[in-house]
């Protein structure tokens, strides 16, 4: 896994709520057997008519917005589990979802491959939606900052994976280490 | 002093936890896991990458499922990458020796319908599969929660996964169901109370004598839709219902073993003076056949009810998002879903797909004929329901209403298979999810029980099944 970095950039704007991993990643896209490409599909059909051209109105196809960070509205990655979701967004470029609320295993989905996700209050997200700036998002300080007002929220992290984001590490390699202690835990 | 009493759910986790991390999540020890063909192969590749074997490959069991066809399955699989996904699982379980009930054997099914039905599934345990609806199994009173693929890699390497332990909950059913209620009315209520992320962060237990009197078939439909509340898991205090479905089933313990074994679970259930984070009671008087109309399966409202006044609704993002999903259901605010024409009903899915769900479709259609402007896919959840079905004159009723039985799979309830719901037309549908484009791009599902949706395959509208059952 990749070192998250500090990240300062423009966002891409998704004020919508409860948008489940069937939207960030259709079904009939889950074919594949590997992690690789399926950000061509990343809201595969808000994005793309059935004619497969772009719909001009959905926000990743419009002019000059662009950014590592989305943020969307609440309750975001519910439903399934698949974490072709989380695949997608990464591999579509982005590398922190704001919102004010996230389901639990899109979360746990996107920490595993070095997706940061940023819960934050209601108000401040209307802030950001609002805002035509930079956010700056600095892990290491636990700080979410909208570069233009200055306006900043803390947002909490798990300890233990904030060290694993700002290191690289990933679970597996922690939980081979752990073998012993397993086998231990077997034989009681 | 006496301890605090403890959960069902606090009983089975920290039975489970080989070592907390400071700070951190937990290392829980997972008795079963289950996987299939579109969450595992990036799992392996990992396992392969990284030079490890799977830790313990009797711990895991495989099907094919999500991802197969629900015809002809004898022949090989038309659609080159479905097929290459489930002769990847093939391959995959061969080399690390998992047992896999692939397409073809007695035992293939919906993952979350064969692992109860074999007996896999038993109290006490922890399991995990890379599909959220694995909350299923909590019906036996098992800690049994849904997983990405890196932690179906986790588990595949250590037999673990990291967890933080979840909040509890618990909600009471109380008093007797009304006639024309089932399962499936209930948690699509409970969901429309307390809305699609009401539950997040939390793990559910069910409780209440409405709860208690339901058969194993109908506890799993409840489990198997806490995650669309945003809850991890839900469970079920196991009881003699549980024991009398379990006794007799292939991998569930026998003779001696089985009665040792229920001397230990009967230890299970939460104590009495054990603390919940949250709690809900609801009447089951209040409950009515339901229906949803909109795009997250909290949108749920009585079959005889009325969508809701867009302009009544105070929260101003939650009306947005119910004009968002009537916009795309082609609802109006305000009206009645009751006697709406329908062309697609689809019986099936983990949620309700089990033996009970068909001999429920088939009361209501017996005699009877579907309407013609309905297609209607009837799915069993496994080989072994679909067998039943056939011994039980299930399928000849279907037959003779105008129904075919298909073949096992997860089918139209996710669209990955061929069978898809065309753009722009609504299907009744007893699956999980309604959410825009579930059954295909562009299809408009309506969530409901067998019942109800029996019940409008006959009418060829939105049928209230109560109607029927008094005629």
């Amino acid at each position: 896994m990749k070192k998250f970095e500090k990240t300062i950039s423009h966002f891409v704007p998704l004020p919508i709520e409860h948008v489940d991993t069937d939207q960030i990643i259709p079904a009939r896209f889950l074919k594949a057997t590997t992690r690789e490409g399926f950000g061509e599909n990343l809201f595969r059909d808000w994005r793309y008519d059935k004619s497969g051209d772009e719909i001009e109105s959905f926000v990743l196809n419009k002019k000059g917005v662009k950014g590592e960070i989305l943020v969307a509205g609440k309750n975001f990655g519910c439903g399934s589990s698949r974490e072709h979701a989380a695949w997608a967004i990464v591999d579509y470029g982005f590398k922190v979802v704001v919102s004010s609320f996230f389901a639990d295993i899109f979360k746990n989905n996107a920490l595993n491959n070095g997706l940061l996700v940023v819960a934050v209050d209601e108000g401040f997200l209307e802030q950001i939606f609002t805002s035509d700036s930079q956010l700056i998002i600095d892990l290491e300080t636990q700080n979410i900052t909208i570069k233009g007002s200055g306006e900043s929220r803390q947002f909490s992290i798990n300890p233990y994976k904030k060290e694993c984001l700002l290191n690289g590490y990933d679970d597996i390699d922690y939980l081979l280490n752990n073998r012993e202690a397993i086998e231990a835990f077997e034989s009681k | 002093m006496k301890p605090q009493g403890k959960t069902l759910f606090d009983k089975i986790w920290d039975e489970h936890v080989v070592k907390s991390i400071d700070n951190g999540p937990d290392i829980l020890y997972i008795d079963k896991h289950l996987i299939h063909e579109v969450t595992s192969p990036q799992a392996f590749a990992g396992l392969k990458r990284r030079g490890v074997s799977v830790f313990r490959p009797d711990k895991t069991v495989a099907t094919a499922d999500h991802n197969v066809p629900t015809l002809n399955q004898h022949l090989p699989i038309k659609e080159a990458l479905s097929r290459k996904q489930v002769d990847t699982l093939t391959e995959n379980c061969k080399t690390h020796g998992i047992t896999l009930y692939g397409l073809g054997h007695p035992y293939q099914g919906i993952v979350h319908v064969i692992g109860p039905e074999l007996g896999i599934t038993q109290p006490g345990m922890t399991m995990v599969c890379g599909d959220s609806h694995t909350s299923t199994h909590g019906a036996f009173g098992s800690i049994a929660f849904g997983i990405g693929t890196s932690e179906v890699e986790m588990v595949l390497a250590s037999q673990c996964v990291l967890q933080h332990k979840p909040k509890k909950m618990r909600i009471t059913i109380d008093g007797e169901l009304n006639h024309g209620v089932v399962s499936k009315d209930i948690i699509l209520y409970i969901i429309s109370q307390i809305t699609a992320q009401g539950g997040t962060g939390y793990f559910v237990e069910f409780a209440g004598a409405a709860i208690r009197n339901l058969s194993m078939e109908a506890r799993m439909t409840i489990c198997n839709m806490s995650i669309e509340m945003g809850a991890r898991g839900g469970l079920i205090a196991p009881d003699e219902t549980t024991y009398a479905y379990l006794k007799g089933r292939e991998f569930a313990p026998k003779g001696e073993e089985l009665d040792k074994a229920i001397a230990a679970w009967s230890g299970l259930p939460s104590d009495e003076d054990a603390v919940f984070d949250k709690e809900y009671t609801f009447s089951a008087d209040d409950i009515e056949p339901m229906i949803t109309y909109g795009t997250n399966p909290g949108m749920g409202i009585k079959v005889s009810g009325w969508l809701p006044e867009v302009k009544d609704i105070d929260d101003a993002s939650e009306q947005l998002s119910v004009e968002k999903s009537l916009a795309y259901m082609g609802f109006e605010s305000g009206s009645r879903l009751l006697g709406h024409s329908v062309n697609y009903v689809f019986i099936g899915s983990c949620t309700n797909s089990r033996i009970e769900d068909l001999r429920m479709v088939a009361e209501v259609v017996k005699g009877k004929k579907k309407a013609e402007n309905i297609k209607a896919y009837i799915v069993p959840g496994s080989k072994q329901v679909e067998a039943q079905a056939k011994a039980e004159g299930i399928s000849d009723i279907l037959e003779a209403a105008g129904f075919e039985l298909r073949q096992p799979g997860c089918s139209a309830c996710l669209a990955m298979n061929e069978d898809k719901i065309p753009a722009g037309e609504y299907c009744v549908s007893t699956s999980n999810r309604n959410f825009e484009g579930r059954q295909g791009p562009g299809s408009k599902t309506l969530l409901a029980s067998p019942l109800t949706a029996a019940a409008t395959a006959i009418s060829g509208k939105i049928e209230d099944v109560r109607s029927l059952m008094e005629r």
